[in-house]
């Protein structure tokens, strides 16, 4: 099942809504990884909300669009990770290493208005 | 063999009864005798200093209803009754700080005390004292057995309902300001309550919208490996909800044991105590604390 990117003026908003294939994934970080050049973006917020589950593979692809994207010149956050999702991924071994994250999308526009100097809103 | 022929016919006839006739004798012996059996234990009792916690009169009360229950328990060979009332003697006294020596010692005190006032009646034949020692022994034995179990069951109870209760006290997650939470610990960090607190935290992050916690662990002595890494993970949790992490409280002891381990505290922010975490969560958040008398010119 494709994921829906919506435009919401200088950012990208992913939002996944059901557990993902192995291809979606990928599918989904050259499909965001393309946008942010086309639409001259700032940020990507990727919503992983509905997830109950963050396996290896798709912590490394999240970790490497998040990587891919911040060399095209835009900042990637990841928002909406559950508690239990977040202390399953830590016992793993997965921490997202240099990969921001917020609690949900409010947080991640907020973090995005911080880094990209669009908003006003102090820290 | 001379002499088990000189025996009396009355004695004769009991020494080839069974089991349970020479149980039923001796519980008539032990009923006929019960005043001065229960003074002797209760004496016994004091003077081995037993049950220091309790008064004479207490002592002498609670060794009647041992005394019969005992003696009930011999007669019946049913141990339930004798089980509930050394459950219910073992929740009084545990209370008052009776060990579980006292307790044995009590019990084993009045098995030698019937003892004795067997050799005492069944003296002049020793094949009769045999054979109700035979029978009395196991019994007895079964008793002071069950009592101690009863005992040591009730307090074992007690300690977990205790623990329960230390465990849903000791881990309050608290919001101090908008967007700022601190989780003090406090005692002893075992596996399982560090990985309750994680997820306590992580509860208490969504729920709060937190985005700085402060961990003040001033309150713990020590730490392990274990509990160290659990930490580590549990900072690194709260970094993908978006939350991040001030460690103060950090006692010698425990810094350097985590520096011996190995521990990655790179990742870790750390703050001397609980004032300087929350000043620096503040200023993460953007507030400034200023005095009222700083600012009461300016309105």
């Amino acid at each position: 099942m494709p994921v829906p990117i919506l435009k919401q003026s200088h950012y990208l908003i992913a939002t996944i809504q059901s557990a993902l294939t192995d291809a979606d994934l990928l599918a989904l970080r050259d499909k965001l990884v393309g946008k942010v050049g086309t639409l001259r973006s700032k940020g990507v917020i990727v919503d992983v909300t509905a997830l109950d589950v963050l396996d290896s593979f798709a912590s490394r692809t999240v970790r490497d669009l998040a990587y891919m994207i911040r060399l095209r010149g835009a900042e990637t956050v990841i928002v909406g990770i559950q508690p239990e999702v977040a202390f399953a991924m830590v016992q793993l071994g997965i921490t997202l290493e240099d990969v921001p994250t917020a609690l949900d999308l409010e947080e991640g526009l907020a973090y995005l208005d911080r880094k990209t100097h669009h908003g006003k809103r102090a820290l | 063999m001379k002499i088990a022929k000189e025996q009396s016919p009355d004695t004769q006839s009991i020494a080839s009864s069974s089991t349970a006739e020479l149980l039923r004798q001796l519980v008539a012996h032990l009923r006929q005798n019960r005043t001065d059996l229960r003074e002797e234990w209760a004496r016994r009792i004091t003077q081995a200093k037993l049950l220091t916690a309790m008064s004479n009169e207490e002592i002498f009360a609670e060794a009647t209803s041992v005394y019969d229950n005992y003696v009930e328990a011999l007669e019946t060979g049913t141990l339930e009754a004798l089980q509930a009332y050394s459950r219910n003697l073992s929740e009084r006294i545990i209370p008052r700080g009776v060990q579980t020596d006292e307790v044995v010692g009590i019990v084993l005190l009045l098995r030698d005390v019937l003892a004795r006032s067997l050799f005492a009646k069944y003296q002049t034949d020793f094949n009769l004292l045999n054979r109700i020692l035979d029978a009395y022994e196991p019994a007895a034995n079964r008793i002071a057995n069950t009592v101690a179990v009863g005992f040591v069951q009730e307090r074992e109870r007690i300690i977990r309902q205790q623990q329960d209760a230390i465990r849903e006290l000791s881990t309050p997650v608290l919001q101090v300001r908008e967007r700022l939470l601190i989780l003090p610990i406090i005692g002893v960090m075992d596996p399982q309550r560090a990985r309750q607190l994680t997820e306590q935290l992580l509860r208490g992050i969504r729920a709060n919208r937190a985005r700085v916690v402060v961990i003040d662990i001033t309150g713990v002595a020590a730490i392990d490996s274990h509990v160290a890494n659990h930490l580590v993970q549990t900072v690194e949790a709260s970094r993908l909800l978006g939350a991040t992490v001030i460690v103060t409280g950090l006692s010698p002891e425990i810094a350097q044991t985590l520096v011996n381990i190995g521990v990655d505290l790179g990742k870790m922010n750390t703050v001397g105590d609980l004032q300087g975490g929350i000043e620096e969560a503040e200023r993460l958040l953007g507030y400034k604390v200023v005095p009222l008398t700083e600012t009461a010119p300016q309105s």
